[in-house]
């Protein structure tokens, strides 16, 4: 198989499970939110075919979809990075000096906080309070969290996720 | 039974799962099978213990010994000193930061000591994933004794009687809202729980939600009985992992011991509950746009009344009551009424978990009676501040509340004496700040995080908390203006009065506090073109002092090149260039170059 077909029987697998989600809560009281929090898995983001397919499947306008999942900051619209930082900007970590290492991932991966890198390894992200505020100040990369930080052990963290460089 | 000669518990909260506690109890599964020890001791995860700064925490009973930050490689020697030999490990043993002792069980800990712990009595004491620990400490008493003891009014009144209220923040009275609701006639009816648990440095509901998950359950059931539903739905955020696949696994314990479901205790009561995921909208903690979450919409605050105790969720009446509010139903319910409204002062009774963070020696949670002095849970439980800086200001209520400064701090902890002094309860965040934190920055970061989660509803809020923001980063930014102060004040009165839900009528609440308290350092930015506190960056001014030896060692590290000066003759840093990186400063060895 080439890549671009590898890619489209991905995406009918990624479709056929987000039809089992839908007929899964179809009829239930306040399907939408738990069905897009499906899709975001399933996709790892909402575009705009996906919420197609929800408001078909569910029967609700694609207005209210997009509604949903506009209001809600889980819900993503753009594909993000392969591994997402999440940098906790709760009060506890801000007093704790938060602000200075999100200022160090930024200029580290050289990107905007809540865009990803050109060559979509990361996604960065300022988070609300993630409530291990007892390790401020914490951020989270995928699922690990990393505690008690300083600015210094940035560049060292990143490259554990850092693909290495074809030479 | 087994039994066990001795019991090692490991906390398995998210602080200490964060900083590892995981591998230890994979590493101490691995050595006491090894050391054939499987069957004399048993591991035990439980919830957070509270004092999440000296994580991962590992207690051994019957001793209580109390070990703290332990890492994996510990554990070979916890094993081999302590449970083989007997002899704890003292280089190991949590000391404490207030009298600087090594205490030998959990009891002296000072941080425990001043504590009184309702609302957490199990957790960091039993295996939350299961549900007969949970019995073996009464569980699933109270909800027995209200089913075939007491008549749906009798609970309410009990419930009444203890003077419960709300601990989310508003402190609306507990049995007064299960009153109105068991008044409304109605087929069906809903019980909430609100685990949206969104204020930034707060996370008291998460710990009870993943230390003592059957609590919160026992206590909705109850709830359900007293106002005549049989549904019930918990809104927990997405981002408490733990705490949501702990909900799951009680739920389905607690079905299969019948204590979910049809016929309750043989009764003729049936009550079931469901889960659903917050998706990351702070506003969803208002009671209206959580249930509109619920039924799938956006999550929009609506006009009140109707109150949802008339017309709530799925257009019924529903209560919601927060997670620690629940964890308090049980313990009334068996212990009584009078013996809740025993603690606590006149008009707050029992106790109140605080989730305290920022800067301050014993982060975590603690659970204090109302009444306690703000300076016993500082100075006596928090350990005071760290690195020998001063104490500034604490913050409660998160966003909706306020900065109390450093002298009102024998101010008693209770509904009505902190909305006194200009701040609010809240759900039980408490940040610490000490003298590096520019109060005027404090207000900008809760205003920063108001704007980002307005729902867009109502103008109030939506414009004017932008337009308060607008005026506090100019003022950090160094370009405040004579009569900014008078607008923000202005504004604020303004909002206070007319948004539509508690998020906008509260949110100039800390520009307001800190205007109340700290006047002066809004002046200082607008005047003096000064940060007091020294961190606003744009206000920064570095200058070498006569201590200068002329090493040139600023002047190369410097990224603008903008200090210039011969050697071994005292360096000049060029203000107009500067950018205030503060790399010189960080690399003088002479201490030559001051911030101001």
């Amino acid at each position: 198989m080439t890549d671009t077909e590898i890619k489209q029987a991905t995406r009918e697998d990624q479709f056929a499970k987000l039809a089992a989600a839908i007929q899964n809560h179809k009829g239930e009281r306040g399907a939408l939110m738990p069905v897009l929090q499906e899709a975001q898995s399933i996709f790892g983001f909402v575009p705009q075919d996906v919420q197609v397919a929800i408001a078909k499947g569910l029967d609700v306008p694609l207005t209210e979809v997009y509604g949903v999942a506009t209001f809600y900051s889980q819900f993503a619209l753009e594909e993000r990075g392969e591994h997402i930082i999440g940098m906790c900007l709760g009060t506890a970590c801000y007093v704790r000096g938060a602000q200075k290492i999100l200022d160090r991932l930024s200029s580290e991966l050289d990107v905007k906080v809540g865009h990803s890198t050109k060559d979509g390894q990361f996604t960065l992200n300022a988070t609300r309070c993630l409530g291990a505020c007892g390790l401020a100040p914490v951020m989270m990369i995928d699922d690990e969290v990393y505690g008690r930080l300083t600015s210094d052990e940035i560049p060292a963290i990143l490259a554990k996720y850092r693909e290495p460089k074809a030479s | 039974m087994d039994l066990y000669r001795a019991h090692v518990l490991v906390c398995g909260g998210t602080g200490c799962t964060s900083s590892g506690s995981a591998s230890l109890i994979e590493r101490f599964d691995t050595l006491l099978e090894a050391n054939g020890l499987a069957k004399e001791i048993k591991i035990v995860r439980t919830g957070c213990f509270g004092l999440c700064e000296a994580g991962p925490i590992v207690i051994v009973y019957p001793e209580g010994t109390f070990y703290s930050r332990v890492k994996a490689d510990d554990v070979d020697e916890i094993v081999a000193e302590h449970l083989l030999k007997g002899r704890p490990v003292r280089r190991l043993i949590h000391t404490d930061t207030v009298s600087s002792a090594a205490p030998t069980s959990l009891n002296h800990i000072q941080f425990y000591e001043k504590q009184r712990r309702i609302a957490l009595r199990n957790c960091g004491v039993i295996d939350p994933e299961n549900i007969d620990e949970y019995i073996a400490f009464d569980g699933y008493q109270a909800l027995g004794k209200a089913l075939t003891e007491m008549t749906p009014e009798g609970v309410i009144d009990q419930i009444k009687k203890s003077g419960l209220r709300g601990r989310g923040g508003g402190g609306f009275p507990t049995g007064l809202k299960w009153e109105f609701a068991y008044k409304s006639k109605a087929d069906q009816k809903y019980v909430c729980c609100n685990a949206d648990e969104g204020d930034p440095g707060a996370f008291m509901d998460r710990s009870v939600l993943e230390g003592d998950p059957h609590a919160v359950l026992e206590a909705m059931t109850i709830a359900g009985y007293a106002i005549g539903a049989n549904e019930g739905w918990i809104y927990v955020r997405a981002e408490y992992p733990i705490a949501v696949k702990r909900l799951n696994i009680a739920i389905e314990q607690a079905r299969k011991y019948n204590l979910l479901g049809h016929n309750i205790f043989g009764t003729n009561f049936s009550f079931d509950i469901n889960i659903r995921l917050g998706a990351g909208a702070f506003v969803c903690g208002e009671e209206t746009a959580l249930m509109a979450s619920i039924e799938g919409r956006r999550g929009e605050p609506r006009p009140r009344p109707p109150f949802p105790a008339v017309k709530g969720l799925f257009e019924s009446p529903t209560i919601l009551n927060n997670v620690e509010t629940y964890a308090n139903v049980c313990q009334i319910i068996i212990n009584g009424a009078d013996w809740f409204a025993s603690m606590g002062s006149e008009k707050s009774k029992g106790t109140k978990v605080f989730a305290l963070g920022g800067k301050i020696n014993n982060t975590g949670l603690v659970e204090i009676e109302m009444g306690t002095p703000l300076r016993d849970i500082i100075f006596d439980i928090g350990g005071g501040i760290p690195n020998g800086k001063k104490f500034k200001a604490v913050q409660t209520g998160g966003p909706s509340g306020g900065c109390i400064p450093s002298s009102l701090i024998d101010t008693p902890i209770e509904y009505d004496s902190l909305i006194a002094i200009g701040s609010m309860m809240g759900s039980g965040g408490m940040i610490v700040m000490d003298e590096d934190n520019c109060m005027v920055d404090i207000a900008r970061f809760f205003l920063d995080f108001t704007v980002d989660e307005s729902c867009g509803k109502c103008p109030p809020c939506r414009i004017g908390t932008r337009r308060m923001l607008e005026i506090l980063e100019r003022i950090v930014d160094g370009k405040g203006e004579d009569g900014d102060i008078e607008k923000l004040e202005t504004l604020a009165k303004n909002i206070k009065a007319t948004a539509l839900c508690g998020l906008g009528q509260t949110a100039p609440n800390p520009v307001l506090s800190t205007l109340r308290y700290f006047r002066d350092e809004y002046e200082a930015h607008i005047k003096e073109k000064r940060c007091p506190a020294g961190q606003c960056q744009a206000l920064l001014r570095y200058f070498i002092t006569d201590k200068c030896v002329g090493c040139t060692a600023c002047a190369k590290v410097c990224p603008v090149g903008c200090i210039s000066g011969k050697v071994k003759e005292r360096h000049v840093i060029d203000q107009s260039k500067c950018i205030k990186c503060g790399q010189c400063q960080a690399k003088c060895r002479f201490g030559a170059i001051t911030r101001g």
